[in-house]
């Protein structure tokens, strides 16, 4: 046992910013510790753009820090090095080798012999359920197919590390089903030649299904939430009890998490450091309508609408985010809750839910009273969408800033506050309102 | 020639002022050419009148001329591809060589191909010993020209748009820069490539027929090929030559195209990025033939396990490899010293093309040259105007019959393909014989081979057409001139740009060859920018041909930069959805 607690990749003290349009850095990840042990799946957890992507390529010295090291066998890795292997999540097969090629291609940036290389590339190919697709190019395959190449490439190279990015995400349900299933079978028999594996996720069940152990991130920057580890013994059901509440338990730390850091963003800069996330005006309509209506009366697990409505929870986590910024409903403890605005706005026809919006998104949404005020007080009340693309991205990356400004520019348009020419760049007001 | 079929092919291109390195590489150019040129004037004044081989105009040499025009062609595809992998490897890979290449290569292509001619052929000539090899290399080097500066910008754009998942794989198994570069960069550029080396081989075509018969000053070029012997022809006012030679260069493209290119273009269909089945593979019986005939497939297996190895190899020298993991900060002074060099180097340029201009040229020249490029511009823009005329309506009712385009499309890309000036001399001759306006009746000759360009592409886009649109618009009756406001146009936009772009370049380069002619003894000249360029060359006054290149190049990229690329953005912007 005591073999198994070693560490084969330990992350300390990262820390990763990029440049803001100002120059100044701004911070993605902050102050990261952990390790990967001998002989366990982890899991790493959080919202979309929580930088989580960015730290798996880190582990795989595909990225370098701006700070801090990444060990692995005891020494600092500063590029690729050989028994770290990843799988992509989109596949990222080179469309002009065959199978047989793209699996060997691993093993030719080792320098093996052809033979020697032939011979894993045709062991891994066999290993993942692969054979007789050999002479198949991958755009012959299907999605699953595809990441079962992406599979084979990895483990033939024999890796201590598998590093893993979202590799199901791009999967409809039941393949990626299969696949971890076929991938768990695997593991548990010591079939496959790797020791350790760390994977992205979004995906709370599916994390809690494969993983050893839980690493929750939060965003803006992105710290370590919460460590979860989780003992169910192995194969697991979704049925079970426990696997239930541990999915509701980390559903709670993530919700937990959006709200406290929500309030946080909302505070500091008058509001305007507040990213708004993707969510249209009609899916935020609709999760209001479903939540107003039996069974759910108001009020809904997340993990449920989830499952019920099957929406990823990186879908409907940033409409139920809008909804909560909104206050049209209330994120608490891994539930939705409508409030009494989000009741009304169920009931009223399409007049009174733009008027309700727009009182809102007035009240609630600092940049959008900041944008109405700039578009009064210019002349000729035009105003170049730059000018606030510069003014986001003081506190904002421009991924965050360019999402914000177009979900507000949807927003804005729904409560007819103002108006966006496209052609010109540039926000305005209507004629009609104030 | 300027060719943006790759814009088409999903490669980014950003509009773009036009800025102080448009300005700094055209002067670096015309210096160089200018030095080249003068330098090179001297050495061979003496050898000027030496033995040509002489040219017979029965038809029966035709093979034998159209086989050495098709050798040149080969050699300059091959030193055309060496060139790309070079110079588009270097300005994707480095900073600093691409503060300088880009802009260059921008320049270099707006540069009329036949103006390079003029210089280099008489400084090949000088190069070589004997006289017919120097003169085939400046032959060759003007199709080199016509091709090699589209290939290498296509295969720097496809570079720069490696996808980030099959860039990071590569670097995640750790490929060598030598395997990167055969498993990932090359094959990732190929359907680019290709292509525009297609595209590409029509200019080479019309360039290969004009540098083979040349004179500059009292240096007087004919070699053997299908060129030559269109020339030869129009000296002994021999129209039934003529038609001969049109039929073997008609012969000699479709057996190049069904040889080289179809199945080329068949082979490199496995190298689309594009994960889903191609709605229509490419085909072509060459390459079946290669497949199914079991002694050519073990050759061709033999040979492609050969080069397989060769690319599978790590050869671990990091020639191109670029550390990409955490990108270090460019250092400032390195910066500093390098801008310090370039500014250097265009300045002490600037100072040798001043004194060279001073020395020989006055202000009224540059008004002359100028005053002739507005003649050609005027000429381009309506000639532009007259065949989206004409084509637009016709490739539109080609492209909505897909049985009639299937049929139409080939013939296009063929006829853009034929070098035009082999249809001079008749045109040349009708104009002769009814003695029409040479300043008004040679201009159609400048569009004659490019038009086809705006017509296959029309046909393309009107193929490409969305049928849901198609069905929208016959649901709503809309119709008439209201259908072609608000559907089609709007629908072929893109491809209607990328089309006239070409068309215009290449008229550009035509009007060289067409602004000036003759039949036999009698000479016709319709004034323009062409005119003065060729009859510059004619009397080997170098720097006038200078500044009227100068002049168009500063025409074309003007041209480019201010009305093509900002109408091509414009198509692109209003016609997503997204």
């Amino acid at each position: 046992m005591a073999d198994d607690q070693r560490a084969i990749i330990e992350l300390r003290n990262i820390c990763m910013a990029f440049a803001k349009r100002s120059g100044e850095p701004l911070p993605v990840l902050d102050d990261i510790n952990m390790s990967i042990r001998v002989g366990e799946i982890v899991g790493l957890l959080g919202r979309s753009g929580s930088g989580k992507s960015t730290l798996l390529r880190i582990a795989g010295g595909l990225i370098r820090p701006t700070s801090g090291e990444v060990v692995y066998r005891d020494t600092p890795l500063t590029e690729p090095a050989e028994g770290i292997a990843i799988v992509f999540q989109t596949f990222a097969l080179f469309p002009w080798l065959t199978v047989l090629e793209n699996v060997e291609a691993g093993l030719d940036a080792l320098g093996l012999p052809r033979e020697e290389a032939r011979k894993r590339a045709q062991d891994s190919i066999d290993l993942i359920g692969l054979d007789g697709f050999q002479s198949a190019y991958p755009r012959e395959l299907s999605g699953g197919m595809r990441q079962r190449v992406g599979f084979a490439r990895a483990t033939a190279v024999r890796p201590d590390v598998l590093l893993m990015d979202e590799p199901f995400s791009a999967l409809d349900v039941l393949t990626a089903e299969t696949l971890r299933t076929d991938f768990l079978d695997l593991w548990v028999e010591h079939q496959l030649p790797t020791k350790a594996v760390l994977m992205v996720t979004h995906n709370i069940e599916e994390a809690v299904l494969m993983c050893d152990r839980l690493i929750v991130l939060s965003s803006n920057p992105a710290r370590i939430a919460a460590e979860v580890p989780i003992t169910l013994p192995r194969p697991r059901s979704r049925l079970e009890e426990e696997f239930g509440n541990i999915v509701d338990d980390v559903y709670s730390v993530l919700t937990a998490r959006t709200i406290a850091s929500l309030r946080a963003l909302k505070q500091t800069h008058e509001g305007l450091a507040q990213p708004l996330p993707r969510a249209s005006v009609n899916r935020m309509s609709g999760l209001i309508e479903i939540l107003a209506m039996p069974p759910h009366n108001g009020q809904a697990e997340l993990d449920t609408l989830a499952s019920s409505l099957s929406l990823e929870i990186n879908d409907l986590f940033p409409i139920a985010e809008g909804l909560h910024i909104l206050e049209f409903a209330e994120l608490k403890d891994g539930a939705l809750k409508l409030t009494a605005a989000g009741h009304v706005f169920a009931r009223s026809d399409t007049d009174g839910r733009k008027r309700l919006f727009r009182e809102h998104l007035l009240r609630f949404v600092p940049l959008t009273a900041h944008i109405c005020r700039v578009l009064q007080e210019r002349e000729g009340r035009r105003t170049p969408r730059l000018r606030f693309e510069v003014e986001l991205e003081d506190h904002l990356n421009r991924h965050d800033a360019e999402r914000t400004l177009r979900a507000l520019t949807a927003w804005g348009r729904y409560a007819e506050l103002f108006d966006y020419d496209d052609k010109t760049r540039a926000f305005s007001t209507l004629s009609h309102a104030g | 020639m300027e060719l943006h079929a790759e814009v088409l092919k999903g490669g980014m291109w950003h509009p773009r002022a036009p800025n102080w390195r448009d300005l700094a590489a055209l002067m670096l150019i015309v210096a160089i050419i200018v030095l080249i040129g003068s330098g090179t004037r001297q050495m061979l004044a003496p050898l000027a009148a030496a033995q040509q081989p002489e040219i017979s105009l029965s038809p029966s040499v035709l093979p034998n001329y159209a086989l050495r025009t098709t050798m040149r062609m080969l050699v300059a595809l091959v030193a055309s591809l060496v060139f790309t992998f070079t110079y588009g490897t270097l300005a994707a890979k480095s900073r600093r060589a691409e503060m300088v290449l880009i802009p260059l290569l921008d320049v270099l292509q707006s540069v009329p191909v036949l103006g390079y001619l003029s210089f280099t052929v008489v400084f090949f000539v000088s190069l070589a010993p004997d006289r017919a090899l120097g003169a085939e290399l400046a032959a060759i080097f003007a199709i080199f020209t016509s091709q090699a500066w589209n290939m290498a910008f296509s295969f720097f754009q496809s570079l720069r748009t490696i996808p980030y998942d099959l860039d990071e794989a590569s670097r995640g198994f750790r490929f060598s820069g030598w395997q990167r570069f055969w498993r990932l960069e090359v094959p990732f550029a190929m359907p680019g490539l290709i292509w525009n080396t297609m595209m590409s081989m029509s200019g080479g075509w019309f360039f290969v027929v004009a540098s083979e018969a040349i004179s500059v000053g009292d240096l007087h070029v004919a070699l053997p090929g299908v060129g030559s012997y269109v020339e030869r022809a129009i000296e002994a006012r021999d129209l039934a030559a003529v038609g001969w030679a049109i039929v073997a260069m008609t012969v000699t493209i479709f057996i190049y195209d069904q040889l080289l290119f179809r199945p080329l273009v068949a082979w490199a269909d496995k190298f689309r990025y594009e994960q889903t089945a191609a709605a229509v593979a490419s085909r072509s019986w060459i390459l079946d033939l290669f497949r199914r005939t079991s002694l050519l497939r073990t050759a061709g297996e033999s040979i492609s396990a050969t080069t397989q190895a060769a690319a599978r190899a790590r050869l671990s020298v990091r020639l191109f490899a670029r550390p990409l993991a955490g990108r270090k900060v460019p250092s400032r002074l390195l910066d500093v010293v390098w801008y310090g060099l370039v500014l250097l180097a265009i300045a002490d340029l600037g100072w040798v093309l001043l004194r060279f201009a001073g020395a020989e040229l006055s202000w009224k020249d540059l008004f002359d040259a100028a005053t002739e490029g507005g003649i050609t511009l005027l000429r381009v823009a309506i000639l532009v105007v007259i065949a989206t005329l004409i084509w637009v309506p016709i490739g539109v009712a080609v492209g909505l019959r897909p049985v009639l385009a299937e049929k139409v499309q080939p013939i296009a890309q063929f006829l853009a393909a034929f070098p035009a000036n082999l249809l001079f001399p008749i045109a040349v001759y009708l104009i002769v014989r009814f003695d029409l306006s040479p300043p008004i009746w040679l201009s159609p000759l400048m569009i004659l081979g490019t038009q086809w360009y705006i017509l296959f592409n029309v046909i393309a886009g009107a193929s490409a057409f969305p049928n849901d649109l198609k069905e929208a618009a016959r649901t709503f009756r809309i119709r008439g001139w209201r259908w072609w406001r608000d559907v089609m146009l709007p629908g072929i936009f893109p491809y209607y740009v990328t089309g006239a772009i070409t068309a215009s370049g290449g008229a550009w380069n035509a009007s060289i060859v067409s602004e000036a002619v003759s039949w036999g003894s009698t000479k016709l000249n319709g004034f323009g920018l062409g005119a003065y360029i060729a009859q510059m060359t004619e009397a080997g006054d170098y720097p006038r041909i200078a500044l009227g290149i100068a002049v168009m190049s500063v025409l074309v990229v003007g041209m480019n930069r201010l009305l093509w690329r900002p109408l091509y953005a414009y198509a692109e912007r209003r016609t997503r959805l997204d």
